[in-house]
Order: structure tokens, then sequence, then C-alpha cells
């Protein structure tokens, strides 16, 4: 089938305000979906779930909740790896302190509650603006940084510091094996991706884009500046909270600060630019190529060293993984700054015309 | 009264390095609008490259001469800063010229990378030592002025003296010099500087090369206290809060921005750190520049924005 | 004209408004009637945008009041302005670039949507119910514009002339009662000038929407205006119908020079 929208007349504004508004679009989306959940559980083995396809998913939908601050509000967070922290270790005490606590419960609660310092830290940004925010934004990532390490309640006083969770269920179904664990994340992605699809085609969505793109005219045709900055601030730390719960209790299964560091902060805002700022689909590509590029440089490096009579070591490969890195970084911002999903759409308003582009 | 102001005297000369890790960041962001993450970076490469090829010079002549060795590896490590401020200019500034800030701010962050994984893979990524020949004995000080007098590290105290020189010097050069005057007039409008002749490209290469070497005296410093290793990248992280407080386009907000911190981090860990459980510099110092942030928006010494519509 | 010209619905008295050491406005007054078009001219830096600035609360002035509607207005911030019915456009437009038309004019209608966000996010009932409602409404402003072609692009791939019709669809969206357009002709070629007046026009006769216009020149403005007020160097200078302005003599003063 062509991709062509010819013959998809709109007759209602309804269906003007799709999600998808060309039929091939929706068809693709729902084959991805439907693969994801059926085919995939078959056909993947335990290192695909385990390296790759589980924190794919997660930061997916860390991703997914720094993009809706960064790329659809234009607030620049360099603190989300402490969101993550909040949301898994919030997470953690709800689900040891209160007996009977359901594990989605406790993952939803662990959201909330990052949305409340999400709220808190998002005050300065009524005030400081750009480049002195986002050195704010850091001032939450090492003040978690410390009150996990620092505060023994938080960790239910365990001695080492770290902390676990054990035999994940849900109404009776045990999310055991890795196959489980995906399917289990696959759900959350997957409502989390529709909400943040909503909001953002939304008035709440639209209020974030004008303060992005021009705050003052914003408020002068009504726009509560306050009100949509910290509400994307409240949404975003909900979404990256739940994300950081997830990574917590099924990724890592037991964890310590320093799993939620300032790197990690790094990495999802790298995931947005690289992916895309202001695209959903963005947040996905970023995610997958973050996660994919390291283990695809460990794998090639070696065996292109050996292909030349070279050996490279592991030092070698970590080294040579951050130059590669830092390239791209550099080439997408100059190149693409809309990122890989820019790309994407270009292609499709391309071939939408093909043949005949003009 | 004694300790306090040692902790006090101690603070100051911390801080003096802060303000020049800080005066780094704001020549760069004046001149190219550019909030510079890679600074730690830089420091951290600079830093690596001065201990390598001292030790390699060193070898070469046989031992002999500690002091040649050092100086033929400040000049090579002066000259790799400037390959780097080259490189920087030629392959990411000139085409991104006009970008917004955040854009530029993230593409130092890939740079950051860049230079972390170059660094480590030419010199090395395991620690390494500086000896500049640094005393690192104490002296006691002001005996008959306070009961026990004051305990001052003799190589901190160098150091602070090294940095407020070059912070006076590169004040100085920003003010008197034409160069300066160029690098003043691009802060303040590049089209502007353009259309009278000032040739952009070469001042930002002059501008990196400035704060490559603010990063290289850093990381000699640094480097002879705590030896050249990976996490003198952080550095960079502990100086943020630094140029927030002092305002992003000031220079004496670098300076005394440097100091507050300075001194509000070692009063903070000595009296306020038992009470909480310690550690709490790591914090300390932004969440001072946050609260400075929220009845200034423009820092201590910034200029206050005025929005026009 | 048709229209009946109402009460006073602004009335501004004795604003003075500095920024630092620069007086911007010294002792300003003047009074907006309902349903009139109201033009501010003056010279380049005379202080109209200022004024418009103060009149929708981006700037507070240090001295004078504001009446609205007969009652004294406190300090208050540009989206309560917007709430009581001010809306603007810009002079340098001010649209919000990364949407498209569509979006843009829709952010108008954002102080008249009221489904909470939790609803908007499962994109359920009146949530979804309002977006269509408004966006019916949006589509009338769309139509009354001509802009029904580029409904989908991008404002930032327009050129000027539209852009400047889509600042003004936007604040049409909010249903003002009162409209300040910021030099809503500067920079158009005649046929676009033409078209612009046509539409300020139309939306002061059709929905009654009392204008206020800034110009710099003794142009288009004045001859769509009912009555105008001329400022300079931030005083007022001349106030009246248009034809007693152009032949006052301090005002032809202020724009040709003294030696005239």
């Amino acid at each position: 089938m062509l991709y062509r929208e010819n013959g998809q007349f709109k007759t209602t504004y309804a269906a003007d305000q799709q999600i998808f508004t060309i039929a091939q679009d929706k068809w693709f989306v729902l084959g991805i979906v439907a693969f994801a959940f059926l085919a995939v559980p078959m056909l993947a083995d335990e290192y695909m779930f385990r390296a790759i396809l589980i924190p794919f998913l997660i930061l997916s939908l860390a991703a997914l909740g720094v993009n809706l601050l960064v790329g659809y509000c234009g607030q620049i967070t360099l603190g989300a790896g402490a969101f993550m922290a909040v949301g898994a270790y919030a997470a953690y005490n709800f689900l040891i302190r209160i007996d009977g606590m359901p594990l989605i419960g406790a993952l939803l609660l662990g959201g909330l509650t990052s949305a409340g310092m999400g709220i808190l830290f998002g005050i300065p940004s009524l005030r400081v603006r750009g480049l002195y925010l986002a050195v704010a934004t850091l001032a939450a990532q090492f003040f978690c940084d410390w009150a996990f390490l620092r505060i023994k309640w938080f960790t239910n006083d365990s001695s080492s510091g770290s902390v676990s969770v054990s035999d994940l269920s849900v109404f009776g179904w045990v999310i055991d094996s890795p196959a489980e664990k995906y399917l289990f994340c696959l759900g959350f992605i997957v409502v989390f991706a529709v909400i943040a699809k909503n909001m953002t085609r939304a008035t709440i969505g639209r209020q974030w884009m004008a303060i992005r793109d021009m705050d003052v005219a914003a408020e002068v045709i009504g726009i509560r500046p306050m009100y949509a900055k910290l509400s994307a601030f409240a949404v975003s730390s909900f979404f990256v909270g739940v994300a950081g719960a997830l990574w917590g209790f099924v990724h890592l299964g037991s964890w310590e600060p320093a799993a939620f560091s300032v790197d990690r902060s790094f990495q999802l805002l790298f995931m947005v630019i690289i992916g895309g700022l202001g695209s959903i689909l963005g947040s996905f590509v970023g995610a997958a190529f973050i996660v994919i590029l390291p283990i695809f440089l460990n794998q090639f490096l070696p065996a292109l060293g050996g292909l030349l009579g070279l050996h490279i070591s592991t030092a070698a490969v970590s080294h040579a993984e951050l130059i590669i890195f830092g390239s791209l970084i550099v080439f997408f911002l100059i190149v693409e700054p809309h990122g890989l999903a820019r790309l994407w759409a270009i292609a499709k308003e391309k071939l939408r015309l093909w043949p005949f582009p003009h | 009264m004694g300790f306090f102001i040692e902790t006090l005297i101690g603070g100051l000369m911390a801080g003096m390095l802060y303000s020049l890790v800080a005066l780094g960041f704001v020549l760069i962001f004046k001149s190219s609008g550019v909030f510079n993450f890679a600074q730690g970076a830089m420091v951290l490469f600079a830093a690596l490259a001065m201990a390598r090829f001292s030790e390699w010079a060193n070898a070469a002549l046989g031992g002999n001469s500690l002091f040649l060795a050092n100086l033929i590896a400040f000049v090579g490590a002066g000259a790799t800063m400037w390959l780097v401020a080259w490189a920087v200019e030629r392959f990411v500034l000139r085409k991104l010229v006009n970008q917004e800030g955040a854009t530029l701010l993230m593409v130092t962050l890939g740079i950051t990378y860049i230079l972390e994984g170059v660094g480590q893979t030419i010199f090395g990524s395991e620690i390494y030592n500086i000896d500049v020949g640094m005393p690192k004995e104490p002296v006691m000080m002001f005996e008959s002025l306070f009961e026990g007098g004051i305990l001052i590290n003799k190589e901190d105290f160098i150091a602070a003296l090294i940095a407020a020189l070059l912070v006076g010097l590169l004040t100085l050069f920003f003010q008197k010099t034409p160069v300066g005057r160029a690098l003043r007039a691009v802060a303040d409008d590049h089209q502007a500087a353009l259309s009278i002749g000032i040739p952009l490209n070469r001042i930002w290469v002059i501008v990196w090369l400035v704060a490559g070497v603010v990063a290289l005296v850093a990381g000699i410093i640094w480097g002879s206290k705590l030896g050249v290793q990976f996490s003198l990248a952080t550095v960079a992280l502990r100086a943020l809060p630094v140029v927030i407080l002092g305002g992003l386009t000031s220079v004496p907000g670098a300076i005394v921005g440097g100091l507050i911190i300075g001194v509000g981090e070692k009063l903070s860990e000595v009296y306020l750190g038992p009470m909480v459980g310690g550690g709490i510099e790591i914090w300390f110092a932004y969440v001072l520049a946050l609260v400075v942030l929220l009845f200034r928006p423009q820092g201590l010494f910034g200029e206050k924005i005025i929005n026009r519509v | 004209m048709s229209r009946k010209i109402g009460d006073v619905i602004l009335d501004l008295q004795n604003i003075s408004l500095r920024f630092g050491g620069v007086k911007a406005l010294t002792d300003i007054s003047f009074d907006i009637r309902e349903h009139e078009v109201r033009a501010i001219i003056g010279p380049n830096g005379a202080g109209k945008s200022s004024m418009l600035n103060v009149i929708n609360g981006v700037y507070h002035p240090q001295e004078g009041k504001i009446f609205y509607r007969g009652a004294e207005r406190k300090k208050m911030e540009p989206h309560m302005a917007a709430s009581t019915g001010i809306a603007r456009t810009f002079q340098n437009i001010a649209l919000f670039k990364g949407m498209s038309v569509l979006d843009n004019i829709m952010t108008g209608r954002t102080l008249k949507m009221k489904s909470n966000m939790l609803l908007q996010a499962m994109w359920f009932g009146p949530a979804q119910k309002e977006e269509l409602a408004h966006r019916r409404k949006v589509e009338e402003i769309i139509d009354f514009l001509e802009i029904q072609h580029i409904r989908k692009t991008p404002v930032g791939r327009l050129p000027y002339g539209l852009q400047k019709r889509v600042d003004l669809g936007r604040a049409l969206a909010m249903e003002p009662q009162i409209l300040l357009l910021d030099e809503p002709m500067a920079g158009m070629n005649v046929e676009e000038k033409q078209d612009m007046c046509r539409f300020i026009l139309d939306v002061n006769d059709q929905f009654g929407t009392t204008i206020v216009l800034i110009e710099h020149d003794m142009g288009e403005g004045m001859d769509i205006s009912d009555r105008v007020v001329v400022l300079d160097y931030g005083k007022k200078i001349g106030d009246g119908l248009p034809d007693e302005v152009r032949s006052s003599p301090e005002v032809i003063k202020a724009y040709l020079g003294a030696g005239h």
C-alpha cells in the first residue's frame, strides 16, 4: 500500500483531531504495538529482554517525561535523574511501609511523590529562566543524591545503603520471567505514551508550547505562567518518577543512589535531543539509540580491532564510546537540531508527495 | 575564634580556585553566549596533558631537571589547549552561530564527552601526579593574635596566590588591551562587532584559549594536590553555582561568587554538617545559589533582564 | 458609521512610567470609549508601546490610576488583564513559532477552556467535547480572516503579512472587550494594509470590539480611527478627532520639526 492520503476526507473536526490523521500511520503504529505485545515475547531471548528491551522501555518513559518539560514547555532540566530516584525510593517506601500496598499503587504513588518534588523544584522557574534554571535544576540532583545516601530512613536503615524489591505481582500475576517484566513495562509505556499524546494535543499542551515559544505573548493572551510551568514540571516528574520506580523495581531489583546520578540526568537529556525535542516519537527513538549504541560499540569495536589485528581493551572501548557519543551529540545539534524524529517527519512529507514533489 | 578564622581562610583559598574556574565560564559566556559545560573536562584534559608531558619530558631529559620538564610540559599543555580552542571554534561554534543558548549548552555537554574520551585515549586513564614543587608543609601564622595560632597549608596559600594573580591579570587583559576591548564588543553585540571589522572567529579562538589556560592552571593546582584523575572533570560542576550566584556575565561576580561559595561550603560543612550527617558541601553551594536566584534572578552582579515586547 | 459609541470603558489618569532614570511616560491621561476605534500615534520612542504595555499589565506605572468600566484597577499581571477581556497583537509579531496556525489561534481560547488536566490526559468526555466546540469557534475566525489554506502550516514558515493576520486571529479568539493593536500595518505593502484595515473595521463593526491601535505615522491608522491621542517623548501633545489632531500646531511641530 502506498503512503497516500487521497480519498481520506475528514468531514468532522473530531476526525481532524485524531492522533493519526492518516490511516496508514494509524495502522503502522497499531501494528508495531501488536508486534511488541504478541510477537516479541516469543522471539526475544533473555539477554535481549534484560540488556536491551526492558531498559529501552523504561528509559523511553523517562525520556518522554523529560521531553514534556524540555521539548514541550521549554524548561531545561539537568536533574531528571533525581526525579527517577525520588520515584524509586518513594515507591519503595510505600511498598514496604504500608501493608497490602499493591505494586501498581506503589509505582503510581512513587510517581506522585516525584510530581510533588517536581513542583517544589519547579518554583524557581517562575523567576529564573534558561541557563540559570538549568543550573538550578542541578540543585535537585545533588540534594537528592545526598539525601538518599545520608538519610537512612529512606533506605529503611539498610546497612549497605542499597535497597531491594522482590516478588513483584499484580492481581495474582507474578512478574518473574524477563518476558513478563517486559510485558509489564510495555503496558505502562503504552498507556503513558497515549496520555502524553493526549496532553500535548489538548489545551494544556498548547499552553506549555506557548510558554516555550514566547512566554510574554503567552501571558498576554491569558496563560498563567505559574500554572503552565508547574503543571509541566509536575506531569514530567510524574512520568520520570514512575520510570524511576520501574527502573528500580523491575530492571535493577536492588539499587543504590548511584543508579540515578547526574550522568543519568544527562543521558535522559541526550535521548531527548537526539530523538527530537517536542516529539513523542522522538523520545522512543532517542532512548533506543542511547540504549543500543554502547552495546553495539562494545561488540563492534573489539571485532573491528580483531579484523585489523589490534587488541582493543575495554577501557579503550569505553573511551571510544565517549568520543563517538559526544561527536554524535555535536553532530546532531549542528545538522538537525530537531533530532531523528524530524528526519522521519521530513521523509514522510516527501513520501506523501512522491513522485511528484510539486 | 582561631578555628573559625582558620576555616574562613581555608574557605577563601578554596574559593579563589572556584573563582578561577568561574572566570573561564564567564569569559566564554560573555564573548560567545555559550554556557560552557565542558570547562571541567577542559580542566581534566589540561591536567592530563600537563602530567603526561611532564613525565615524558622528564624521562627524555634523563630526570635531571624537573623544572625544565615542567616548563616544556606547560608550554606543551598550553599548545594542546590552543588546539582544543581551535577545534571547538572550527568544528562546532562556527556552525552554530545564532543558535539558542540551550542548544549551545547541550553542545558543550557533547564536547565534554569528546574531551574526556580523547584525553583518556591519548594520555591514559590512571591516576597521575603533577609535581611542580609546591611546598606541602603547613605553617603556623598569627600565633601572637590567637591562642594556638592559625594553621595554613602552604600549598593552598600559594595556589590561592597564583589564582588571585591570574584573576587580576585576566581582568586587566579584559579591560585594558585592544583584544580585551574587542572581546567586550563581541560580548555586547555579535553583529555590530562584525560590522566594524572584529574577526569573530579569531576572537572565539582566543577566548577559548584563555579559558583553556585558566583550566590548565586550575588543573595544575588541583592536580598537584589531589592527583590527576577522572574526578577532576566534576570540578566544573562545583564551580557552576559560583557563576550562577555571581551572574553569568560578570567578572567581579565570578570572583566574589567564588569566594562566597568557598567560604560558605567550608563553614557549612564544619558547623552545619555534623547536624545533618555530613557531606552537605555537595549541594550546599547549589541551594545557596538557588536561594539567591529567587531574589535576584540575574545573580548578584548580573545585568538586569528587561522583557521587551 | 452605523455603530454606536458608548460610555468610557477604560480611563487612564496621570500615568507616569519610569525605567530606572529614564522616563518613558509622563503624566498621561486619556480615555477610551466602548466600541470606538482609538488611535495612539507618535514618532519612534514616543512611548506608544509602553502605553499599551501599561494597559495590559506588562508594565506597572509608578504613578497614575486606571479605571476599567468605572472601577479602579489594581496592579495586575498580563494574564489577569487578559481575563478581564483585554487582548493585543504585537509589533514584532510574537507568535508561537513551533506551532501551527490552528494551534496558535487555539491558544487564544485558553481562558475559556475549563476541563481539567486529567480529563485532557484521557481525551475523554467533556474535554473532547470542549476541544471540538472551541475548534468550531476558531474555524470561524479562520474563515473571517481568510486563512483557511494555511491552518496546518507552522507559523514560522508564513510570510510577514500572513503572520500579522494570525497574530490578529489569536487575539480575536479571546473574544476581547478591548483589542490593542501594536502597529498592525507596519512593514506591509499597500494591499496588505488595505486588507488589515478592512479586518480591523469589520471586527469593530461586527463584534463591537473596542479597538486601540498604535501607528507611528499619521497614515491609515488615523483614517480609520474615531479619536486620536498623540504622544511625543512620553508626553501627550494632542487628543481629539483625527482632523483636529492633524491641524494642531503642536502635532505638526512634533512630526515635521520646528522649522516648518
